[in-house]
């Protein structure tokens, strides 16, 4: 039998339930199918760019959606396998009087790290920034890599 | 751009179910200076030749076509949603539907949609 710490019922957690269900309801009248047409989550609070996750024999590939910034607004790190990308994107200065009629872009920072699923060589890594899509490749270290092992018959 | 349309973008989007096509709406932020209008839509992966702009009375349509990257690798996790970006609005009728522009940088689409010169703000200077 285990023992397991009895633990007070978290009020502030349901509450926060109560109102992102609130919100989902609002959403669901304003627009059926937006809450699942957008690849940035919704009710997150923040920007948390949609990131996906490729591989191949050699290399392992990370894409992620970050729209309209500049290529040094961008940092990647990569520590003990970790990739972190993060950066801030500002409302253009042009539009600060401007009267806004939408503003459904995310102004702020944003962070995201991925664990990779095998070792890199850190020291080939490569990223490039096209369309708004920040493209990772990191080539994995050798002994990460498949090795064909040949069986001798006698 | 006073009402941007929900009514129609609600029917258009009930009719692109029936056809089987994924759209994914753009978010946008519309600015309004004396002199027009200001669209700005994240478009991630789309190409200046992707882009479908089209002007039907005062209804405008933006398209933005993407191709799924296809680099021979394996999708091990994926959060992004694989579509086309579509989206409708009704223009201002204050709008020179002609002096239109549009720009693509870095998967975000700029509009510059100007206000008729005959509609602009205009000083009156007052004589003696």
């Amino acid at each position: 039998m285990t023992l397991t710490r009895w633990q007070r019922p978290q009020l502030w957690d349901a509450a926060r339930h109560l109102s992102s269900l609130r919100e989902e309801i609002d959403r669901l009248f304003e627009s059926p199918f937006s809450l699942f047409e957008n690849g940035s989550q919704p009710f997150s609070g923040g920007w948390v760019p949609a990131m996906d996750l490729y591989e191949d024999k050699d290399n392992v590939f990370v894409r992620a959606e970050v729209p309209g910034m500049k290529k040094d607004e961008i940092d990647i790190s990569l520590h003990e396998g970790v990739l972190t990308l993060s950066g801030e994107r500002k409302l253009e200065k042009e539009y600060d009087k401007a009267a806004s009629h939408r503003l459904e872009r995310f102004v702020g920072r944003f962070q995201r790290s991925i664990t990779l699923p095998h070792p890199v060589d850190a020291t080939k890594v490569r990223a490039a920034y096209k369309d708004g899509i920040l493209a990772v490749t990191l080539p994995k270290a050798e002994e990460a890599k498949p090795k064909q092992i040949s069986v001798s018959a006698e | 751009m006073n009402a941007v349309a929900n009514h129609s973008e609600r029917k258009e989007r009930n009719h692109e179910r029936v056809e089987q096509q994924v759209w994914l709406s753009p978010e946008v932020n519309i600015f309004e200076t004396p002199e027009g209008y200001v669209l700005e839509g994240e478009m991630p992966g789309v190409t200046k030749s992707g882009l479908e702009i089209t002007l039907e009375g005062n209804t405008l349509t933006i398209v933005g076509h993407r191709h799924e990257a296809d680099f021979g690798a394996n999708p091990v996790y994926r959060e992004s949603r694989a579509g086309s970006f579509r989206r409708v609005f009704e223009l201002d009728p204050a709008i020179e539907t002609s002096k239109i522009n549009a720009k693509m940088e870095q998967g975000v689409l700029k509009l510059h949609l100007p206000k008729a010169e005959k509609v602009k703000p205009r000083k009156i200077q007052v004589t003696d």
